[in-house]
Formats: structure tokens, sequence, C-alpha cells
């Protein structure tokens, strides 16, 4: 049983775990936060991929990544846009979205299913690169031969985007944010503008999902035109097991709950992968892991009411009771 | 400091159920004034607070607040400058925030200018939030980390008072915001309100259906019925009148008795 729980393991999966945990931040905003079932998540986080593709290509890997919050921004406005100003429900404005997308996408990828990145500086051979010239061999061993550089670079990112998350929703606009998922008839009452609010939210949600993406690209040096597919459900699933874990409270803490689930996602799935899961099976575990983890506050809720139920039963047959 | 003219409203208009609400209701106030409101049922109260406060436009007519026109104003532009609260507690708090968190949006918010859309509360701002706490003597000061949701009805709702007059709102609107409360509460509400009320000089519209209240609290009386205004009493002869003189008043303007499932006729 060892071999399943090798430091490589660990290590790749907490990368993943912190590239996907943005997204899994996305949804923590306009899911849990605006209180809007959000569904243009998967087309968004392929626009990340294509964009930042495209520009990564072009050698700029910085520029990429901003290019790709840049219209991952783009997307969240037109989303909120059709369900704030032209009425469409918010589910399936999020599937309209999500559909015109993909031709989006097809285009930002110069018309071809997929991108190679092999050749291509990114972010994270900038860092290995940035290793060699300014630390010492020690240090050049243990962050670029033995892989740590990578995980370095996600959790400075994540690092920040969860701070810069944390302090805006202490803000007035943040705080608007969440008193418009929080209490529509206080809002309606108040001078907050839930449509401006939703905007905003629904900008920033689609920024750090198309950010993910983008950091997604260079991390695996290829681009699918496939890769969001099933993110929506993926990102939910981790955010449901963060806060299974990590509980309610305060943002910051909640924040936290959200990059443990997704991290914690990945190794179950890991794990799946080492146990010899045929590829073609890997869809169905996903799903059921999103199902398990969904499901399992409310298993959790009622296993006690029933345990209860059976225990004060058994007392009164005991006892003899009327 | 507010100012109806003639404002008319009609529901579904041209249809089987139209309903004409407003009737050229006309009303002005006075800054510092804190008229109560009865009426029975139907009478359009609240519906004159929904057109006050923007819900939805007026037919006809016009309504200026502080010398400014704010018939066409959108909803949450004129919540900058009008405090409301509701008979349901739920409705002026959010529940997942805390209790510093929902004080610290409406104090954000409601002055004026001062505070752009990155502002946050500091130290001397919460500190201030804890001597507004202390006044409601509920002990809530020292629960400010917590959710709102975990709060009482009452105290829900003295925390949307005091949210709602942190920053001096220009207009007070209350819907029977004692009305779901239990008696103790609802008087620990009311003194609070009427503490807070006179002591910042807050013009105040305040709907009940506790006809001693009606009389016992604020500086004038107004009785509604069918969308408009049939009794209107203020000064000395307001002081004069019982509740009896009052149900009188209400036959002889409105041609009928008060007529609401509702009302209250004794004090307590």
């Amino acid at each position: 049983m060892s071999s399943i729980f090798t430091v490589s393991i660990l290590q790749s999966a907490l990368e993943l775990g912190f590239i996907y945990s943005l997204v899994v931040l996305a949804l923590f905003i306009s899911f849990k936060i605006l209180n809007i079932a959000d569904l243009s998540t998967d087309g968004c986080f392929t626009l990340g991929c294509a964009v930042a593709a495209s520009v990564t290509i072009s050698g700029h890997p910085v520029l990429a990544l901003f290019a790709a919050m840049g219209a991952g921004v783009l997307s969240g406005f037109i989303t909120a846009f059709l369900q704030t100003r032209l009425g469409v429900e918010s589910i399936l404005a999020g599937i309209i979205v999500n559909t015109g997308l993909y031709t989006v996408n097809i285009a930002a990828m110069g018309f071809s299913a997929n991108l190679n990145l092999f050749q291509c500086e990114s972010i994270f051979t900038m860092a290995k690169d940035f290793t060699g010239k300014y630390f010492g061999e020690g240090v050049y061993k243990i962050l670029v031969t033995n892989g740590w550089y990578k995980l370095l670079v996600l959790v400075v990112i994540v690092f920040i985007a969860a701070m810069l998350i944390t302090a805006f929703l202490g803000t007035r606009l943040g705080l608007s944010i969440r008193a418009t998922g929080d209490n529509a008839a206080m809002v309606k009452a108040s001078s907050i503008n839930p449509k401006f609010t939703i905007t905003v939210g629904l900008c920033i949600s689609g920024s750090l999902t198309a950010l993910s993406g983008g950091i997604l690209v260079q991390y695996q040096k290829s681009c699918d035109i496939n890769l969001g597919t099933g993110m929506v459900t993926i990102a939910l699933a981790s955010l449901i097991i963060g806060e299974t874990f990590i509980g309610r409270g305060p943002v910051a803490k909640r924040v936290v709950g959200v990059i443990f689930g997704s991290c914690l996602y990945r190794f179950i799935v890991a794990i799946a992968i080492r146990l010899n899961v045929p590829a073609e099976c890997l869809k169905l575990v996903s799903a059921l892991i999103v199902a398990v983890a969904i499901a399992f506050p409310y298993i959790k809720d009622n296993a006690r009411f029933t345990k209860r139920k059976y225990a004060e039963m058994a007392r009164r047959k005991k006892g003899g009771a009327d | 400091m507010l100012e109806l003219k003639s404002i008319y409203k009609t529901f579904n208009e041209g249809t089987v159920n139209e309903k004409k609400v407003l009737k050229g209701l006309s009303l002005s106030l006075e800054s510092g004034d804190f008229a109560t409101i009865v009426g029975s049922n139907g009478a359009g109260k609240s519906t004159m607070f929904n057109a006050i406060t923007g819900v939805f436009y007026v037919d006809a007519g016009e309504i200026i607040l502080d010398g400014e026109d704010i018939t066409f104003k959108k909803e949450y532009f004129r919540s900058k400058e009008i405090g409301h609260l509701f008979q349901d507690p739920m409705l002026g708090t959010a529940p997942h925030m805390t209790i510093e968190e929902n004080m610290a949006l409406a104090y954000l918010r409601a002055s004026k200018g001062r505070h752009g859309y990155f502002s946050r509360v500091g130290k001397k701002d919460k500190e201030m939030f804890r001597e507004h706490l202390k006044l409601l003597d509920m002990g809530l000061e020292d629960r400010m980390k917590q959710p709102a949701g975990l709060l009482s009805g009452g105290q829900r709702q003295a925390l949307t008072l005091i949210m709602a007059t942190m920053v001096t709102p220009k207009l007070l609107l209350l819907d029977e915001h004692t009305a779901a409360l239990d008696p103790a509460t609802a008087e620990k509400v009311l003194l609070l309100t009427r503490n807070i009320v006179a002591g910042r000089n807050i013009t105040c519209l305040m709907v009940t259906h506790n006809m001693q209240q009606a009389l016992s609290l604020g500086n004038r009386t107004i009785m509604m019925d069918s969308g408009n205004i049939v009794f209107d009493v203020s000064g000395e002869e307001r002081k004069k009148l019982s509740v009896e003189d009052l149900l009188g008043k209400f036959k002889d303007n409105a041609g009928k008795n008060l007529d609401n499932d509702r009302i209250l006729l004794s004090g307590k």
C-alpha cells in the first residue's frame, strides 16, 4: 500500500490542486457568495486556456495570463449582462455563453482543436531560469532537480489571489456583493444595485476561471479544446469537499477550505489513477467522487438523525414506557 | 423634508383586476416630523411607502425629498437617503454575514461620498459599531463576530434599526416594524425607535395597527383610507385625542368604521 502515496504523486496532486483551486475560488464567488449557478465555467476555463496558449506561443508567458484573465472578465461580463440587463435566467445565461464560447475558443486557438507549447517559454521555465541564475546549487537541487519549483510558483500565485479576494470581500463593494447573494430583500431596500454587484462578481469569477485555464496550459505545455469539459462539476465537488472538512465561518477560513478541497480532490483522483483505473473510466470516477462529496454532508446528517431515532426507540422499548 | 404631490398608482390597469390604490395622495412632512399612520386594510399605506422608496414609479404626481425630485429615481438611489424597516425582521440583515460585517456594509454605503468602492472599516469604526450596539442593551456588542442569522427576530430588528440610522437618513420608514415581535421585545424596539428618532431629529413615517401607539408616538397622526389621507392631526389637538376620538374621526371622515383585522385598540 505504501507505494500508493509516493512523493511525486503528492507533488503533482498538489500542483494540479493549486491550479484548479482558482476555478474553485471562482465558483465560491459565483455559487456560494452570489448564489448564482454560473454554468459558463467550462467554456470560460477553455477560453483562458486558448487565449493564454496563443499568447504564450507568441512569446509572452506573463502577458498570456493577464490576457486570459481579461478574456475571463469579458466572458463573465456577458453572462452577467444577459441575466441582469436582458432578463435571461441565470442558468440559461451561463449555458448560452458556454455554447457560444466553443466557437470563440476554437477561433482563439487559430481554428485548431489543439495547440502545442513544448518549445515555449512559460512562467514555469522562467521560474526555473530564475532559480538557476540567483540561487546556489543547494536551492537549485531542491527546487528544480526535485521539481518543487512549479509548486512554489503556483502557491505564490494562489496565495496572492486568495489574499486579494479575501481583502476585497471586506470592502464596501465586496460586502455589497456578499449581501446581494445573502439577502435579496435586504439588497432591494438598501442602496445596493444588484445588477452592478452581480456583474462585478461574475467578472471576478470569470477572470479567476480563465487564469486557472491559462496556468494549466503553461503547466502541461499543451492546449486542447476539451480541457474545460466537466470543469463546473469538478470545481463544485472541490468546493463542497472543502466546506465539509474546513466548515463555514469567516471568509478567510472558507477560502482556505476552497484550496484544501481542490487539493484533496486531485489527491483522490491521483490515487484512483494509481490504482490502475482505466483511463476511459476516469470521468465516471470523477462523477462518483462529485456525487459522494455532494451527498456526504446530507448522509452524515441523516445518519445522525436515524441513529438518534433508533437509540430512542430502543430506550423506550427497554424502559417499557406506555 | 418629504413632499408627495397628488400621487396616483393603479395596479393591473385595464384588466378586470384593476385596482386604484393611491388616488391623488398628497402629504407634506416637515424636517423632524415623526408621523404615525393608521388605516384600514388596503388603504394604501404600504403602497405609499413603496412609492416613496421606488419599488415602482407612480402613474402621476411628484415625490420630493429634501428639495430633490426623486419621482423617477431608481430604488437603490433613493435608499441611500431613506431607511426602511419591514415587519419581517429577516428582511433587514444578511444572515450569513457577521453582525460587524452587516454594520460595516450599512455604514460604508450610507455615508455618502466619503467611501469609495474599496474602502473598508477600521478599528475606530468598529469601536463605533460597538458603542451603537451597547445602546441596545442586548449583549450584541460581544457577539459582533457571529452571523446575524443567529440572532432572534427582535435582535435582528433592533440591529436593522441601528443599521438604518447609524448614518442619519433623511427619511426613516417603519412599516409595522414591531408587529412580528413578542410584546416585550416589541416594547424594547419601540422605545429604541423613539429614542433614536427623537434624539437625532429624524424625519420618520411609521405604520402601526396599535391605536395607542399611533397617538403616543411622534408628533403627528395620519389616517388613511382607500388611497387617500382622511385625517391628519398634530400639535395640541392631537394631545387631547383618545383612541375613541380617533376611531370616531375615522368614521366621520371615511364614512365607515375602521376595518382592520389586525387593529389593536388597547395600549399594551
